[in-house]
């Protein structure tokens, strides 16, 4: 039961429950689709960038408890941020959830991310924990593109 | 050594107690998984082996392995009989007409990729149609997808009802001149579904279309004889009938396969080679190139053999019995919903909760000891006519119990307390 609330925090739970800034942008920089073809889990995410900083950050889409309450964090801890902040946080969450990164010692620096730090013992769920993120890195690099991104 | 002790059970225990009693024939499933006793209700996917098959594969290695149909030697002559010997085996257990029927291939994937570029490549032409039903794993509807982009013919879908069910009045419109093949699944992967093929291969028969079943779920859950069929191909994988992965039979209707070009050439599906000719070799090994899985062939053998000795008409009830324990258990746990609830199915159980992925499902259940396949189960249309992203599948064999659906059950139910 310990490594099961590990994996499934309160963040994770409630943000799965009530994901925020769950919705459609209408006018966003930039969107992109994200596709894992082994679950079927599937989100849009749209980013509306202010001179080089996110100033607002949403997607919508279906997908299991890991995938939503990520793309929902990432939704809040990235408002604000630059682009060059944002793919630092990205390579934080990497390394957290593929279990580089020592969880205790970097509590503070991660925050809220922390909550996902029990993915790292379930290697099946890495892919769900980092589509969202996967999929902003591609909006944000690759422009109005329409290509999904996969995690295949 | 252990062996079976098929012929040993007390013949007073009953045909269900006695199917209890072989639980202990299979050595993976004493293990325990995450701490608990494992509970394996992925079948579907594939099916643990008995002692029996993973000693005479052993003893293949140790005392026979040689490559067969080529040397004079003592060794190449014990691998050959024995290969061949299943050959008969197979030709037995489906009740086909000859074992120039039976064709070993690496499993019901490869078994249908041959039929739909062999057959289908001479056959279907431009403007013409295959046809194939909605609920087809995706190695019936890729293929024939190829074939017929290739020929510029069409690929048409007979529609299923909300219960999983193939309409059979809208399969009987869709039969037209056009029409070269039909590919149809026996036994549903995803829903469980046993389709009425008999029926539907006299219907296309009827009009002179030959018919494919794909039996990958159905040889494992009950006697299958392709003459009552009277289908024209059938196809099965050794590893989803307690045999091993890499080996699977193809069935054909001799008068088709004489007349269809070889799939795979190189050695041994050859007469006579020239650089100018070659004269192919007589069925079944026209189809079979190259230095096959001995091994696996020997080892489906011997679970063939079990399997018969164990009773497939014995092994129906017992799973049928299984089956509704399992639904009325899991439907009456609140925010389930069983997705495929045909009157006629086998073995699978695929479900969803209400507000929670499969995906969250199945991780949960595994922390239980519980193996379940969770996803779109290679039927990814089937998903999206009933227009969900996944189930979650469990999928039994006669060697599960109802204790094994009980903690199916108490799992679910923690699922759904944790996630809330």
């Amino acid at each position: 039961m310990a490594i099961l609330r590990d994996l499934y925090q309160e963040v994770i739970l409630d943000h799965n429950k009530h994901p925020r800034n769950f919705r459609v942008m209408d006018h966003c920089t930039r969107s992109k689709e994200g596709y894992n073809p082994l679950c079927g889990d599937h989100y849009t995410v749209y980013v509306r960038l202010e001179g080089g900083v996110i100033a607002d950050v949403s997607f919508q889409g279906a997908g299991c408890a890991i995938s939503k309450a990520s793309a929902s964090v990432m939704s809040q801890v990235l408002k604000g941020k630059t682009v060059e902040e944002a793919n630092a946080l990205f390579d934080e969450f990497r390394g957290l959830v593929t279990g580089r990164t020592d969880t205790e010692r970097e509590a503070e620096r991660l925050g809220r991310l922390a909550a996902f730090s029990g993915v790292s013992e379930f290697p099946a769920r890495v892919k769900c924990a980092s589509l969202a993120w996967h999929t902003l890195k591609a909006a944000l690099e690759g422009g109005e593109g329409r290509d999904k991104v996969t995690t295949e | 050594m252990i062996e079976a002790t098929l012929n040993t059970a007390q013949p007073q225990v009953d045909g269900k107690a006695r199917l209890e009693l072989c639980r202990h024939h299979f050595p993976l499933l004493r293990q325990r998984v995450n701490g608990k006793p494992l509970v394996y209700l992925d079948n579907a996917a594939t099916s643990q082996k008995p002692q029996v098959v993973i000693d005479t594969i052993m003893r293949y290695y140790m005392e026979e392995n040689s490559n067969i149909h080529r040397g004079v030697h003592y060794l190449s002559e014990k691998a050959t009989e024995a290969y061949e010997g299943v050959r008969a085996t197979v030709r037995q257990f489906l009740n086909a007409g000859d074992t120039r029927e039976i064709i070993f291939v690496r499993g019901t994937t490869e078994a249908i990729n041959l039929v739909a570029h062999s057959y289908g490549r001479v056959h279907v032409g431009k403007d013409d149609e295959v046809l194939i039903s909605a609920m087809e794993h995706h190695s019936n509807i890729v293929p024939w997808q190829i074939v017929c982009e290739e020929r510029g013919a069409r690929l048409r879908v007979i529609p299923m009802n909300d219960a999983g069910e193939l309409l059979v009045e809208e399969y009987e419109k869709l039969l037209t001149p056009r029409t070269k093949i039909v590919g149809l699944a026996h036994v549903s992967n995803a829903l469980g579904t046993v389709n009425p093929v008999k029926t539907m291969v006299a219907m296309a028969h009827a009009r002179g279309i030959p018919v494919l079943l794909d039996g990958a779920q159905a040889v494992p859950h009950m006697r299958v004889d392709v003459r009552d069929l009277d289908c024209d191909f059938y196809a099965f994988s050794g590893h989803k009938v307690f045999g091993p992965t890499g080996i699977g039979v193809l069935y054909g209707r001799e008068s088709l396969l004489n007349a269809m070009p070889p799939y795979q050439s190189g050695g041994d599906m050859i007469k006579w080679v020239t650089f100018e000719k070659t004269v192919y070799n007589d069925l079944p090994y026209k189809f079979e190139a190259g230095t096959p899985s001995i091994a696996g062939g020997v080892g489906l053998g011997a679970a063939i053999e079990y399997l018969t000795k164990l009773d497939l008409d014995a092994i129906g009830l017992y799973e049928h019995d299984l089956l509704q324990y399992a639904t009325a258990r899991l439907s009456a746990v609140p925010r389930v919903r069983i997705v495929g609830t045909a009157r006629e199915k086998a073995a699978v159980l695929s479900f969803t909760v209400e507000g929670i992925h499969p995906h969250d499902i199945g991780t949960i259940l595994d922390l239980e000891g519980v193996a379940i396949r969770t996803g779109h189960h290679c039927a990814q249309p089937v998903m999206q006519r009933f227009g969900i992203p996944a189930t979650a599948r469990a999928s039994f064999a006669f060697y599960n119990t109802k204790e094994d659906v009980d903690v199916l059950v108490k799992s679910v139910e923690k699922v759904i307390e944790v996630l809330g």
